[in-house]
């Protein structure tokens, strides 16, 4: 069990001195929850996660131990996802709603709007659509650090975390008693191939 | 009701906030999920292959 990265601080182990090899067990959790977020299927977000971690493992020594690990993570799972999103366009043009349907089946207890109509209204989402809302609107990151995630300028950020909201309001409203969600493969495709060529 | 697919409409505040409320539930059940063991082997296995070295 003992590695040599391990070795180099016997005594003391918290997490700032622990390797950060060794603390990328820590992200997982966090690391999957994003991928999910980014894919909505979970096989996807399966093999994006394993992707990241091969990708960090190896390049390691580019980690700044002074600057956020899960934020470092997350940059490169992002990049993964959308390197691969253009190569695979027509593999992501199934992935809308599936994982929603699946793996959220909790009852809606409370939803002043209806979880559900909220779910399928965020898969139909642009994949930069629904990063940028996870990473301000969900997992608490400031709009400076999404930026640098997402190699925009952070007025960028703000300006697509607008619109996503609007666009997410949208949906929802579009979606009221109507089955316009239905068959929105064309759709979604034009989504993401509109949304590919450049991230800003 | 439908003011806002032409695109200019507003959130206003409320809105915004349930918005977040919901991207927060959407993020926290993705959180809640149990990591697969694939990906703990994965970790032990490049360790194990870094200690050969």
């Amino acid at each position: 069990m003992t590695t040599t990265l391990a070795r180099r601080n016997d005594q003391g182990d918290v997490a700032a001195q622990r390797s950060p090899r060794d603390r990328l067990a820590d992200h997982l959790t966090g690391l999957r929850a994003f991928a999910i977020s980014l894919c909505r299927n979970g096989a996807q977000a399966d093999d994006l996660v394993q992707e990241t971690i091969l990708k960090a493992w190896s390049n390691i020594d580019k980690f700044d131990p002074a600057t956020n690990l899960e934020a470092w993570l997350f940059t490169i799972l992002r990049n993964t996802f959308y390197s691969a999103l253009r190569k695979t366009r027509r593999e992501v043009a199934d992935s809308d709603g599936t994982y929603a349907a699946t793996m959220f089946e909790k009852p809606a207890h409370d939803g002043r709007l209806a979880f559900n109509d909220f779910q399928r209204a965020f898969d139909q989402l642009s994949p930069e659509h629904r990063e940028v809302l996870i990473l301000v609107g969900a997992s608490g990151y400031s709009c400076e650090d999404a930026a640098q995630m997402m190699g925009v300028a952070v007025g960028t950020v703000k300006s697509r975390a607008n619109r996503a909201r609007k666009r997410l309001a949208e949906l929802m409203q579009i979606g009221d008693g109507e089955d316009l969600f239905a068959g929105t493969d064309g759709a979604m495709t034009a989504v993401i191939s509109r949304s590919v060529p450049s991230a800003a | 009701m439908q003011q806002s697919r032409s695109g200019k409409g507003v959130i206003n505040a409320e809105m915004k906030a349930q918005i977040d409320e919901n991207l927060k539930r959407v993020y926290q059940d993705a959180l809640s999920e149990e990591v697969p063991d694939r990906f703990k082997d994965l970790l032990a296995q490049l360790k194990a292959k870094d200690a050969q070295k």
